[in-house]
């Protein structure tokens, strides 16, 4: 009993699972059956970007990008499609990938060798603008992020640090508003911006977005964790209100700073109902949205559409790898899912 | 030091300074979401076509939206949406941040790997499931052929999932109340709970790791079984963050549409109109031909009314099971 009292949680648990019947290994399985299923699409999306358009209608589909090739002269080797196999007579009617007459070949000189055509990545670039698109989510992600920065910290130090009539009132009209979900406002602000004369201008795709009633809550927060002791030193030093903000306060929270970067970052790239509504011309037309219209337009050439994706959340899913930690904490305090 | 108090009041009291700094993010709020939350209210009685405001008609709107059918088709559908992912999604979370949290190696592996999806956009997600739900080329129906399976059509099948079940059960007949929601439907589901798992995981692993020791201690003391432990100590301690969970994917849920847009149809609101959801709905009579923006106002109003409704009574409900 003795030892049983001081087994730790780990061995207690590995106890009450042996006995039961279910080990390790069951929960090992498990997690990997998640993993398994978590990868697959990722993985599916990849190998189908490097197919050609023949190998994707292969069936059943290959899981490695493949190509047959059967040699035309010592050590030249010719692309093949391969029209049927005759499993049979040890035949196949074969012909070359560029067009051209069909031909029997002995089904033992094809050969299947990995085959990555990455060429479809440029041609998937090529067929729409995606380079003026990334252009577009770039600048208005940037713009997004440092307009949330620069409005947050300042409402935020505001709500925390100032008293002033109706303060307590306000903070909670402002909180109010992050419960309205986007579907409400979104026809009333296309008035607005069709008003402003907005539609299809950076400006709708920005200006909107430069306050965030959230990233101000979470800094009020943490700027009233501050001490009061603080501000009492730097204003003897004669420092200014701004100054003890730009130079004490946001030093002091570059923790949350990173966590508003990371999560206005990821929420602008990845944005698709407000552009899709405030604009219908390429030359603004944000990554997603174009990524969009790219898949409505293509419907049949599935080996672009992987490509085209798999470049569209290429950017965020590096730095996922690089910064996952902050990137997971980020965006769960966020509350962010779609 | 007295005058610095003094000063500090002084200085902090001043509602004109306070307001330049509340100003630019002030701003924005007011014009970008209060005044169009306003608006939504007020052109909600209004006839408003092509951006221009035609008429006070009341609540002619409200009454439209009552007596139309596909306004209740799309509640429908969005209501057997919420039904099928919040509940499925909440179980899959919390059954893997329960097995995350056993002490297990290489935990920080799992949890990067299943909130993977939550980074990516859900318009690369979308492109990449209907690919594999393709019916005649998908991952997903060879996979069924390799297994034995018939292959489905997926994204492109109107019947509901009861009477498919049926049918393949053998039975002729079917009433068609009991269809269920439509395959197409169902296979959106599947992906929605898919893409907003790891976020579920990561915050139902954070309520668990917030569980001090000593409870599961002194259960262990008592000789409680695992069942035990995790009915008497787990849930309840754990019922905060399940509430959160449950409250947020439920708001979420209501609201889905880029992965019907984009998934589903052409014909637009997939195969019989059967994923066409509430906010699909929105969208058709606000921004389509001979759209009415008052119309869709008032569509917005009652979403938002739902979900509000929906809120409250998650947290009456649960209010009384909650172990703050």
């Amino acid at each position: 009993m003795e030892a049983t009292a001081r087994m730790t949680d780990h061995e207690l648990a590995a106890a009450y699972r042996a006995r039961r019947g279910f080990g390790r290994a069951g929960l090992y399985g498990a997690l990997w059956i998640g993993v398994i299923v978590m990868v697959v699409p990722f993985f599916w999306m990849i190998t189908t970007s490097l197919k050609s358009p023949i190998e994707i209608l292969e069936f059943p589909p290959t899981w490695v990008p493949t190509g047959h090739f059967v040699e035309a002269s010592a050590g030249t080797w010719e692309e093949v499609y391969v029209v049927t196999r005759d499993a049979a007579a040890g035949t196949a009617v074969v012909r070359s990938v560029e067009g051209g007459p069909s031909y029997t070949v002995e089904e033992s000189l094809v050969v299947d060798r990995l085959r990555l055509r990455f060429r479809n990545y440029a041609e998937a670039w090529r067929q729409a603008p995606f380079a003026r698109y990334y252009f577009n989510t770039i600048l208005v992600t940037i713009f997004v992020v440092a307009g949330v920065l620069v409005t947050s910290s300042l409402a935020a130090y505001a709500f925390a640090r100032m008293r002033f009539w109706g303060r307590d009132n306000l903070f909670v009209l402002f909180l109010s508003m992050m419960m309205v979900p986007q579907p409400v406002y979104i026809v009333p602000s296309y008035i607005i911006l069709v008003k402003l004369g907005w539609i299809n201008t950076y400006q709708a795709l920005i200006v909107p977005w430069i306050a965030h009633v959230f990233s101000i809550f979470l800094l009020r927060q943490h700027f009233k964790t501050i001490p009061n002791d603080l501000y009492d030193a730097a204003i003897i030093d004669g420092c200014s209100r701004f100054g003890f903000l730009w130079r004490v306060m946001l030093p002091l929270s570059k923790a949350v700073l990173v966590a508003v970067v990371i999560f206005t970052i990821v929420g602008t790239w990845n944005s698709f109902l407000w552009p899709l509504v405030m604009t219908d011309t390429p030359d603004v037309r944000p990554l997603q949205v174009g990524l969009a219209r790219f898949s409505q337009e293509q419907g049949t050439s599935h080996e672009l559409m992987m490509a085209a994706a798999t470049f569209s959340i290429a950017p965020l899913v590096v730095a996922y790898f690089f910064a996952q930690k902050q990137i997971i904490q980020s965006l769960a305090t966020s509350g962010m899912k779609s | 030091m007295s005058w610095i108090s003094t000063l500090r009041r002084k200085k902090f009291m001043d509602p004109l300074t306070a307001a330049l700094y509340i100003v630019p993010a002030g701003i924005i709020v007011a014009v970008f979401r209060m005044l169009p939350i306003g608006s939504a209210f007020f052109l909600s009685f209004f006839d408003v076509r092509m951006g221009r405001i035609r008429g006070f008609i009341g609540l002619a709107h409200y009454a439209q939206l009552w007596r139309d059918p596909s306004f209740w088709n799309s509640l429908g559908t969005t209501a057997y949406y919420v039904a099928g992912v919040v509940p499925v999604s909440l179980f899959l979370a919390l059954l893997a941040a329960v097995l995350l949290n056993k002490k297990i190696r290489a935990l920080g592996f799992y949890r990067t790997v299943y909130f993977l999806p939550v980074v990516t956009s859900l318009v690369a997600v979308s492109m990449v499931w209907k690919w594999i739900f393709h019916p005649r080329l998908g991952l997903l129906n060879y996979a069924f052929d390799r297994l034995g399976g018939s292959a489905l059509l997926w994204l492109e099948e109107p019947r509901g999932v009861f009477e498919l079940v049926a049918s393949a059960a053998g039975w002729e007949w079917w009433p068609d109340g009991l269809a269920g929601p439509s395959l197409a439907l169902v296979a959106v589901m599947i992906v929605s709970v898919w893409r907003g798992i790891g976020y579920n995981i990561v915050i139902f692993l954070a309520g668990l790791q917030n569980i001090p020791d000593q409870y599961y201690e002194a259960a262990r003391i008592d000789g409680a079984s695992p069942m035990q432990v995790f009915w008497k100590v787990t849930w309840p301690l754990l019922s905060p963050t399940t509430f959160y969970v449950l409250l947020s994917t439920t708001i979420v849920s209501f609201q889905v549409f880029t992965q019907i847009y984009l998934m589903t149809g052409p014909p637009v609101g997939g195969p019989m109109g059967t994923t066409k959801v509430i906010v699909y709905y929105l969208f058709e009579r606000g921004f389509d031909a001979g759209g009415n923006m008052g119309f869709a106002s008032a569509v917005a109003l009652v979403l938002f009314a739902i979900i509000l409704t929906l809120t409250l009574i998650q947290r009456r409900i649960v209010e009384r099971r909650v172990y703050y």
